[in-house]
Parts: C-alpha cells; structure tokens; sequence
C-alpha cells in the first residue's frame, strides 16, 4: 500500500476493530459496569440531542458546542494577546526575566482547576468564569514557552543582526520575532488543546451550558449513559478539528523552518 | 588595522580563570588576506571576536583607521562558523538584509549582483533549509559583500562542508577577493586552505594562543598545489604547529 493509502486506511482498521470490541464487550455487561452504552445506542443518543425542539432554531447541542468553542477561544485569545507579549518581553531583558519568572514558575503548576472557587467568588456570569479559567490554563504555558523560545535564539543571528547596525526595535522585529516565532506557534497550539480540556472541566462545575454541563446534566438525567459517551467523542472530534485548524500555522514558510517533523 | 598587547582571560566564579590570549600584536594592511592558523581551543575565535567588536579584550588596544573598535559595525563584517544566515528569510532576503533602508530599485541591482557572483541565481526564493551547506556557506558571503565591508572576518568558513565543495569554495573565495579586494581575516584548521588563501598565514601556539610566526607565503595566484615554493611553506607550517613527524 502506498503511504497516501496507508495514512487514511490504517487509521480507519483501527477505528473499526476498537468499535467491534466496545460493542462486543457492552453487550456482555460492560465489564460489570451498569449499562455502558453500545456504539448503536450511543448514535441513537445523538438522535436526541442533534433534534431541533418545538421552537427553536438549531439542535439543542449547537448551543452547547457554540457556548463552549466561545469560552474556548476567548479565553485562548486573551492568553496569547497577554501571554506572548509577556513572554517575549521575558524572553528578551533580563532584568524582566529576573523579575517575574519566579513568580510565573509557581503560578504555572497550579492547575486551572484549583482556581475554580475563585472564579466563581470574582465572577458572576458563567461565560466569565470559564473564560477566566481557560485564560489561567493557557496563559502561563504561553508565557513559558514564549520566553524560552526568545532565550533559545541562537547568539549567531543575534550577533549578525547587529553586525549589520540593527539594534532595539529593528533588531526585535526582524530577527527576535521571526527566530521565535516557529516555538511560539508551537507553544500557542498546545495551549489550544490544553484550552479545550479545561473548558469541559470548569463547564462541570461553575456553569450551567456548555458540553461540560451536558455531561453532568446526561448523569442527573437518570445517568444517560448513551449521552454521557456520546458528547465525550463529540469533544474529542472538535479538538481533533482545532488542532488540525493550528497546524495549518506550522506550514507556513515563516514556521516551518524551525518545526522539525519526521513525516 | 592594529593590534597591541590584546590580552584575554576568561573568568567563571568557581573556576580557575582561563588565559586565552597572552597579549597579541598584529598589523595587518588594507586588501590584504590574512589566514589564522593554530590548534583547536588557541582562541582564534576569541581574537576574530574580539576584532569583530562582539568581545572586548582585557588589556591591549584593536584600531582600525586609527579608531578603536567599539562594536560590532556594518563596514566590518563577519562571516560565522554556523554561517548565521537567517533560516526564516529567502537567499534574496538574506542578502539584502545589510541594505537596510535603500531603495529597493537599488537593491535588487545589488542583491542581483552578488547572487550572480556567489552562483546561486535561480535560488532567490528559495530558503535556506533547502541550499546544500556550500550553497548557505554563499549566501552568508554575499550577504556580508553586499554591504561592500572594508574587512571580512571570516570563523572557519569552510570547516562544515566537505573536501571537494571546499576546494571549489576555497577558488570562488579568491576570485571574489581579487574582484572586491576587501580586507579579510579567515580563521582554519587547514594547512593547506592557509597557504593556497593567504598573503600572510599567522600561526598560533596551543593555548594561551601566542603568535609563533607570521609565514609569508609570497606565491602569485593561482598557486600550483604541489611547487617547491608551496610544499616549502606548507611544511614550515606544520613543523610550527609540531606535527612535522607525525606525517
Ligand atoms: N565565553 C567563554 N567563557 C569561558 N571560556 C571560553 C569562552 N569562550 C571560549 N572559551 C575558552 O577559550 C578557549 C579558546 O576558545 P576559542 O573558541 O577562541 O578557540 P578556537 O581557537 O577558535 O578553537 P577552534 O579552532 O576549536 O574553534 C577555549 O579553551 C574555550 O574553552
Ligand atoms: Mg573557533
């Protein structure tokens, strides 16, 4: 087979024999787990919640999807329009590195989670709150890695820069920038997932909509199982899908060079 | 360009402090090819750096036209062991990068010019992930020409690239000098680019790196690789630098 065939084929045997064994083992009781839901039943499930009620619009799951890809990039948007100039500006002096990344490496591993009781003292609205959250979550990885990327440029660039009369802002633009640039689109990208895992989190505590809630709500709905399952694929695929939208960034002439991919 | 008494030490807390350049004296003339020789860790690259205005010595003074160096500056430049090409730009980018505010009309004439002159025409658009090590080794050199420097510092400039890409590099270096007469300063290892480049091969000891001997080398180009005159200046060199026996 060809690699083209094989990078479509391959993934699908895999799909399909993961599917045969789910359904052969809920069907046998699920392992002792009370009614795990069979694909079939979870596909019906979707009947249920890609139905359009008396009334309204659109399906009931758009709003949860569009609630929670809002909190999502809000929260995502306001890290990277803070976090990379931050990081850069670490990156770059010295005395802002001495400054702040003590404090920024122990804010970092506080997971966004354990600010979920402050978010919801400071904020009213359940937009602002998940958005908070996803802002803390991506925020300091940003900044991290922003910084390491500046602190990371090769002296010889730096140096020849110089060699040629660049120096403070010409300097930054034309050679920091582009020579951190393929990291921070790096960084910006794992930000993004980390985004999406942590919307679904704060959506089960500190809100009311959103695909985190459908998920709580689907156990109180006399443990809908089917839904429960369902929406957890419906999130994999959207992360799937906004991962691929970031990695259209990493091809492009000004990334690519400094992205080493062994494909 | 004037050297005195330039003296080097590097110093680490908690390390003993590491003498790099006991004091150098060196005059070199306008146009003229000079070629730093010595073993590995002398500190050739701490001297080129020093000259380029990237360190500063201890002690001792570098004029140039009768001006101390201060920095590094546009009409010296330098030519990097990692060649220091921006990988995020074009060839034709590259090296216009020194051109800095001219009209672009007047850019392309030059940037034309050099691509022409390094070989790499129909390679404008093309980044440097994509040239062979030679083909990035001539960009770096004519993004440094294209400022017309004074002097070229040069760290080893064909140490990365294989036997035969640095004979033909070795050829296209000299003809570039003899177009452009710029003063240049090349850093090697190699015996022989030494005595087939140079007007003057300045030999440095082992660590602290003093200069043994200033080796005229006084041979018109182009220089037949295996003249008497040749192999006579090719084993004074080794004989300095002590491996005469060990051939
Ligand atoms: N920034 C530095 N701090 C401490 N020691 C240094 C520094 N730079 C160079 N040295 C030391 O100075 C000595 C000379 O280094 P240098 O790079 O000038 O050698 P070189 O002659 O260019 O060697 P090579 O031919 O291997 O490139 C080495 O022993 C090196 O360990
Ligand atoms: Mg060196």
């Amino acid at each position: 087979m060809s690699s083209r065939v094989q990078r479509f084929a391959l993934p699908i045997v895999v799909l399909l024999v993961l599917l045969a064994v789910w359904s052969v083992w809920a069907k046998g009781g699920g392992g002792g787990a009370t009614d795990f839901p069979t694909p079939g039943e979870v596909l019906s499930g979707y009947a249920d919640q890609f139905r359009t009620p008396e009334g309204e619009r659109a399906p009931i799951i758009v709003k949860h999807v569009v609630s929670s890809l809002f909190r999502t990039l809000s929260g995502f948007l306001l890290a990277c329009m803070f976090g990379v100039p931050l990081g850069l500006a670490i990156g770059w002096y010295t005395r802002a590195f001495y400054a702040l990344n003590p404090l920024i490496q122990m804010l970092r591993p506080i997971s966004a989670i354990a600010w979920i009781p402050i978010s919801i003292m400071i904020f009213r609205r359940d937009d602002t709150r998940s958005i908070f959250l996803i802002f803390v979550a991506a925020f300091f990885p940003i900044v991290v890695s922003t910084a390491a990327a500046v602190r990371s440029i090769p002296q010889v660039y730096i140096r020849a820069a110089q060699n040629f009369g660049l120096s403070g802002w010409r300097l930054f633009k034309k050679v920091v920038l582009p020579a951190a640039l393929p990291q921070v689109v790096t960084a910006i990208r794992v930000s993004m997932g980390i985004s999406w895992i942590v919307v679904v989190a704060a959506e089960m505590v500190a809100v009311q909509e959103g695909l985190g809630w459908l998920i709580i709500d689907a156990r109180y709905q006399g443990a809908r199982t089917d839904l429960i399952v369902g929406t957890m694929i419906l999130i994999g695929m959207i992360g799937l899908g906004l991962d691929t939208v970031l990695r259209k960034l990493e091809t492009l002439d000004q990334v690519k060079w400094g992205i080493t991919r062994r494909d | 360009m004037r050297l005195r008494g330039v003296q080097k030490t590097f110093r680490e807390p908690g390390k003993p402090p590491v003498e790099v350049l006991p004091g150098i004296d060196l005059d070199v003339a306008k146009g003229e090819l000079i070629c730093l020789l010595g073993p590995s860790g002398c500190g050739k690259s701490t001297l080129l750096n020093i000259l380029g205005g990237f360190e500063t010595a201890d002690e001792g003074t570098v004029t140039i036209d009768g001006q101390p160096v201060r920095g590094p500056d546009p009409r010296r430049v330098f030519v990097f062991q990692e060649y220091g090409i921006f990988p995020w730009m074009t060839v034709w980018d590259n090296i216009a990068f020194g051109l800095g505010e001219k009209r672009f009309e007047e850019k392309l004439e030059i940037v034309g010019h050099y691509i022409e002159l390094v070989g790499l025409r129909g390679f404008e658009k093309t980044f440097p992930q994509q040239l062979s090590g030679g083909m990035r080794q001539r960009v770096a050199v004519a993004r440094a020409l294209a400022v017309k420097p004074d002097i070229i510092f040069m760290d080893e400039p064909l140490g990365a690239l294989d036997s035969l890409t640095r004979l033909k590099m070795r050829a296209e270096l000299l003809r570039i000098w003899q177009e452009e007469k710029p003063t240049i300063l090349l850093v090697t290892h190699d015996v022989d680019e030494s005595v087939q480049l140079a007007d003057r091969v300045v030999v440095f000891s082992a660590r602290p790196g003093r200069i043994l001997e200033v080796v005229e080398v006084g041979i018109d180009h182009p220089r037949e690789f295996g003249s008497r005159e040749y192999t006579e200046i090719k084993n004074r060199l080794y004989e300095l630098l002590g491996v005469k026996h060990a051939l």
